[in-house]
């Protein structure tokens, strides 16, 4: 009868469907977490008091100064909020890309390319940080105080701003956090170089692009797309006209270059992986 | 001829390293793990995939499963193009590299198994049959709840080949499935293998470095070397090629002094002050050779030996390979 129990599949009833493996992985990963409450807790804390720094940061540089670069401090801590609010979402879901170098180097990747799953959804799935939700509840906080004291005045489309803003903002995130993770598909001691693009990134994120200047401005405000993720929305949000002259329309061109970087970061994903080397043994 | 599971023609990969010469220089040098391989593998076949360390056979089967990309070369398994066409491949081919799990570290046994029902999108009654009967044949009950990374090496291989097959792939890729494992444990493994290729629908292709696998498993075996193959054919095949031998040994009275002469036996050792003299055979039988010994007299004792797969791989390695190696090298 042994035989029988081997036949291959022919009848579909029971059979999982197309999503099933990700959402299994994610659970599996929710569940194995949960595990360690205590670590947990103290990253919650920990995450927290980063946070509260964060914004002590803004508030100790308008002690100095009334205005940056032609904002004043509400205005300053929206931006900051949309900026970390995008990052900590995005940080949420791949920030613990970084692993794919351990994966790498050590050849636990050969495992991740012979399952019938797309390899990048695979990592996000095994290594969603729970304690980061930490991180998204509070910029959601910051967020919510700096719109009371900014005294917007809503609108049905800055209210929908509020939303699409983050959403492409982690997107855009995301997109720097694959790419940069990728080089270690060609250099496996890569580590500090895409830390530059990411945490650089969110750090030049939270403050009006106006306070940089010259080639850096260029660079990571509109070469790498930074400055559409909270500076353009938050003009627009506060009703502002942008004080380097750039149209109203690109305080909505969020979507637009968070899904161009996402397709240039999955091309060089799709090259990267075909460097892939493995290990000798 | 049967159906073609996995096709490869000139099929190569090199690797690019970068040694350091002196403080900041390096040194950048190619290494042609596969130098152009070519192989056809039919449907139920029981390969043998050999060769000495760093010959290229890990590297090969990483290229049929779609881990690596080949440098240049066709490949095509189960019908697919392996990196293009990655996870359809996937739910066809089952991996067990023995070096490396493809086990879940901190979850038990079972839960691993449960999670691969849902990525390989297996009907839940096919994956309760598949899994009763690995846990049947493999003995998995006592350590099912264990979690991975306290596993011993012989329950964890059981466990990587259950997993791989909960899916019931055409072809299961083995790389040395058995390294490591206790005499137990190897005879485990290698008897659900051997049980599971004789069913015949399940394609393996293994590669090892025990001959007892060989002997056991592989009913044609790809010697390779350098990245070549220098041998594809059956075992008696090796042997008839190598000229490999029976041996009869034999324990004389009186001490040996190359009396008797049968033809296709040769001497090959003379030991215990001419008391122990061991014949190779080529050509001639052990039984015309004990016949001779006994007319002569003082025969004590006879043993036959089968011809040794250890020696014909020790020779099959040390022999070179042909003009490209020597010019790779
Ligand atoms: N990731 C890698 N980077 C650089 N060189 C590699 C890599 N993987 C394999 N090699 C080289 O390719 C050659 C073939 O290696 P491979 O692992 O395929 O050998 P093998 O036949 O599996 O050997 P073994 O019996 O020792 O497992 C070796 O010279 C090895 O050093
Ligand atoms: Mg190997």
């Amino acid at each position: 009868m042994a035989d029988l129990l081997w036949r291959r599949a022919t009848t579909p009833t029971g059979r999982p469907g197309a999503l099933a493996g990700y959402r299994q992985l994610l659970a599996a990963q929710v569940r194995s977490q949960l595990q360690y409450r205590a670590s947990f807790a103290m990253d919650l804390v920990g995450n927290l008091l980063l946070t509260l720094m964060d914004v002590a940061a803004v508030v100790v540089l308008f002690r100095v100064t009334p205005v940056l670069g032609g904002f004043t401090l509400p205005e300053v801590l929206l931006i900051s909020g949309l900026a970390n609010l995008s990052f900590s979402l995005c940080d949420l879901a791949v920030g613990n890309i970084d692993t794919m170098r351990q994966y790498i180097r050590t050849g636990r990747f050969d495992a991740v390319l012979t399952r019938p799953l797309s390899a990048l959804l695979q990592l996000v799935c095994g290594d969603l940080a729970l304690r980061r939700l930490g991180r998204v509840t509070q910029a959601v906080v910051v967020l919510v105080i700096a719109l009371n004291l900014a005294h917007v005045r809503w609108t049905p489309a800055r209210a929908v701003l509020l939303v699409v803003a983050p959403s492409f903002g982690a997107v855009l995130f995301g997109s720097v956090f694959v790419a940069g993770s990728t080089v270690s598909f060609w250099f496996i001691e890569s580590g500090e170089f895409s830390n530059a693009f990411t945490y650089g990134g969110r750090d030049f994120t939270a403050y009006p692009i106006t306070v940089y200047a010259g080639w850096f401005r260029k660079a990571f405000a509109y070469g790498l797309g930074f400055a559409f993720v909270a500076y353009y929305p938050a003009l627009a949000i506060l009703d502002k006209p942008d004080p380097l002259g750039g149209p109203r329309l690109l305080s909505w061109s969020s979507p637009v270059v968070a899904l161009a970087a996402a397709g240039v970061a999955a091309f060089i994903w799709r090259i990267g992986i075909r460097h892939y080397r493995s290990t000798g043994s | 001829m049967s159906e073609i599971v996995i096709s490869t023609a000139d099929l190569r990969k090199e690797f690019t390293v970068s040694t350091r010469v002196g403080l900041l220089r390096r040194a950048r040098r190619t290494v042609p793990a596969v130098a152009g391989v070519d192989l056809t593998v039919a449907r139920g076949e029981m390969l043998g995939y050999i060769g000495p360390n760093g010959a290229g056979k890990s590297t090969t089967l990483k290229m049929l499963t779609g881990v690596l990309t080949p440098s240049s070369g066709e490949v095509t398994v189960c019908g697919f193009r392996p990196v293009a066409q990655r996870t359809r491949l996937a739910r066809q081919i089952g991996v067990v590299f023995g070096q490396r799990s493809q086990l879940w570290w901190d979850l038990p046994l079972a839960e691993s198994f449960r999670l691969l029902r849902y990525i390989y999108r297996v009907p839940a009654a096919d994956h309760a049959a598949r899994l009763a009967e690995c846990r049947r044949l493999l003995d998995l009950d006592a350590f099912l709840d264990t979690p991975v990374r306290q596993l011993s090496l012989g329950q964890r291989m059981r466990g990587e080949i259950t997993a791989a097959l909960l899916h019931s792939p055409e072809v299961l890729f083995l790389d040395e499935p058995t390294i490591g494992l206790d005499v137990v444990s190897k005879q485990a493994v290698r008897a659900f293998l051997a049980d599971l290729g004789s069913r015949g629908d399940t394609t393996l292709v293994l590669t090892t470095h025990d001959l007892a696998d060989i002997e056991k498993l592989c009913r044609r075996l790809v010697v390779i070397d350098h990245g070549r193959v220098v041998h594809d054919g059956t075992l008696p095949e090796l042997h008839a090629r190598y000229d490999s031998r029976r041996r009869v040994v034999v324990d004389l009275d009186t001490p040996w002094a190359g009396r008797t002469g049968v033809p296709g036996a040769v001497v090959e050792a003379v030991e215990a002050d001419g008391h122990r003299v061991t014949f190779g055979l080529s050509g001639g039988t052990a039984g015309e050779l004990v016949a001779a010994l006994a007319r002569d007299g003082a025969l004590r004792d006879v043993a036959v030996l089968e011809p040794d797969i250890e020696d014909v791989v020790a020779r099959l390695y040390a022999e070179p390979a042909g003009d490209d190696r020597v010019a790779s090298r």
